[in-house]
């Protein structure tokens, strides 16, 4: 069913009991031309792009859909409903700038393309700085991403003050000098743009097959030949891995090595207040961010706990390290009562950019690393992996992500701190 | 999460500084290129004990290796890196 102000009204009528499932619960068949592991944002994002720009769904002269996606729980249960939902593209380096600029420009008209509404919302994002060093940082940021057809805005104090009126800008220690301000960026709701893919590209015949585990692959003679799940054997032509904090994992079943380790990232989300923060604030003297979701409470998190983790729980210093950067740069949240936190985990590579790119193995496609910035991505990334999966050449946007490039040199380290994953 | 350290007791996590995997080894220097790159980059990642550099920077300042599950956090055991490094090469593997 197309959703329209037609059908709600008929829907309304009849007092909304009519509205049909989403997408469907498909059986799995035996074999499929394209099996995307993983129904995450990526994941679901990818079979979408496939089907719709690449034909590949209702393939094999219309014999069936042809491709499925596996999601070992039910949809949307990994990060793609636990991150903080902040959309931006204001990246340093050409080759994360030009990828997260096309993403940002996806995500202008998703809600159109999706027939579903991810409420993506270019409230702007603001990133704080503290000192003369620091501005010199955003000056040239800030300049990059207009090199890349971003758009960027340096903010003095009074400027700081208009957009973000809650903001102590003359704490002792970290006085604010001013920010860098990207008015395109924002948020988005998170469950939504799993469940719109899900629908998307249900409606073009792709089979989303939840409860269903990946445990391992047939590999014969260098080439993919399907995957051991929970629910059989599956035979597949070509295989994408699109399986964020648990990438090393599948990967190792394919035995593949790879320069990732896995993190655990907390988030946050105070009681509803009414309007206070019309924007997303990024602190600078420490990493903290936050913004208001649309039911009202704040959300907000911080840096990673920093250790290898897969437990999707954090521990009590984080937390209490996070609240005490809050406070420092918005004094009044002190007074706020914290309703919930949890935790994901995430795919740390070694240089703190993802990986989009073929494997060693013929026919197995690699999508990961996506570190603690993968729901921005979420839809040029399914672009670019339907376009490596379909075409067998990496997207334009997308080239820079290679699993080669720690071998040979050509890193993508914004942070500039090495290879130490809790430090990107 | 609370270590052990050897030398200062059981102390909480805010004192120690992560470094990362303790299981890869920093190959000779002639060994080939392949050696170093899986030295600095490749990690077994795994879902459950791992060993792992310490360092009890609010402490003594002693590097720890300290062997965690990464699904439960907890601890399961703590020696000192120095005392590792004597048992000689893989001794933790
Ligand atoms: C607390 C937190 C805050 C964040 N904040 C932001 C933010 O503000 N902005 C931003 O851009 N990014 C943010 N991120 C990062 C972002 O959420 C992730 O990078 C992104 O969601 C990862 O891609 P995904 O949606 O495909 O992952 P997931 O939703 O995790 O999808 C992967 C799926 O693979 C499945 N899977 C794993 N193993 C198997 C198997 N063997 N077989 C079958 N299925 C399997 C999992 O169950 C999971 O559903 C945040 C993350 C966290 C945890
Ligand atoms: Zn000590």
């Amino acid at each position: 069913m197309k959703y329209s102000l037609f059908t709600l009204a008929a829907q309304a009528l009849k007092g909304h009991r009519g509205w049909p499932r989403a997408w469907r619960r498909p059986e799995p068949k035996p074999a499929y031309d394209v099996v995307i592991v993983g129904g995450g944002g990526h994941g679901l994002a990818t079979a979408y792009y496939l089907a719709k720009r690449h034909g590949l769904a209702g393939g094999r002269g219309g014999r069936g859909p042809s491709i499925a996606v596996l999601e070992k729980s039910w949809l949307g249960s990994g990060n793609i409903g636990r991150n903080t939902t902040i959309v931006r593209s204001n990246y340093l380096l050409d080759g994360n700038e030009r990828f997260y600029e096309l993403s940002l420009r996806l995500w202008e008209g998703l809600s159109l393309e999706l027939n579903y509404n991810v409420m993506f919302s270019p409230r702007g994002v603001l990133n704080l700085f503290h000192t003369d060093a620091q501005r010199d940082a955003a000056i040239r940021r800030g300049n990059a991403m207009l090199l890349n057809g971003a758009d960027a805005v340096l903010l003095d104090r009074e400027g700081v003050r208009r957009y973000a009126p809650m903001v102590d800008l003359d704490n002792g220690r970290f006085p604010v000098l001013g920010g860098l301000f990207q008015p395109r960026a924002g948020t988005a709701r998170h469950d939504a743009v799993a469940w719109g893919y899900a629908r998307a590209a249900d409606r073009l015949g792709v089979d989303i097959i939840e409860n269903c585990e990946v445990t391992g692959f047939d590999i014969r003679a260098g080439r993919i030949h399907g995957l051991e799940t929970t629910r059989g054997a599956i035979r597949a032509e070509k295989v994408g891995l699109a399986v964020a904090g648990h990438t090393s994992a599948l990967a190792r079943l394919a035995g593949l090595e790879l320069p990732i380790e896995s993190h655990i990232l907390q988030a946050f989300v105070t009681e509803g207040l009414k309007p206070f923060i019309d924007t997303v604030v990024t602190y600078g003297a420490g990493h903290f961010y936050i913004s208001q979701s649309d039911k009202g409470g704040l959300v907000f998190g911080g840096d990673l706990d920093g250790y290898n983790s897969y437990a999707r729980r954090g521990n009590l210093p984080m937390v209490e390290h996070v609240m005490e950067i809050g406070a420092t740069m918005i004094p009044r949240l002190k007074r706020l009562r914290v309703l919930r936190s949890w935790g994901g985990i995430m795919d740390m590579t070694m240089d703190g950019s993802p990986i989009i790119d073929k494997t060693p193995i013929t026919g197995l496609y690699l999508n990961g690393g996506w570190c603690y910035g993968g729901f921005k991505a979420t839809p040029a990334s399914g672009l670019s992996f339907a376009h490596l999966i379909a075409e067998d050449e990496p997207h334009e946007a997308a080239r820079a992500f290679t699993l080669s490039r720690f071998a040979s040199g050509h890193l993508l380290d914004e942070a500039g701190t090495g290879a130490q994953p809790n430090l990107h | 999460m609370r270590i052990q350290c050897p030398n200062c007791g059981e102390r909480a996590i805010e004192e120690f500084t992560y470094r990362g995997a303790a299981a890869p080894e920093r190959p000779a220097l002639d060994a080939p290129l392949e050696a170093h790159f899986a030295y600095v980059y490749i990690r077994d990642n795994p879902a459950g004990r791992h060993l792992e550099h310490w360092h009890h920077a609010g402490g003594c300042r002693a590097w720890l290796v300290v062997e965690r599950s990464t699904t439960s956090h907890e601890i399961c055991s703590v020696r000192l890196a120095e005392d590792q490094e004597a048992q000689g090469a893989g001794a933790g593997q």
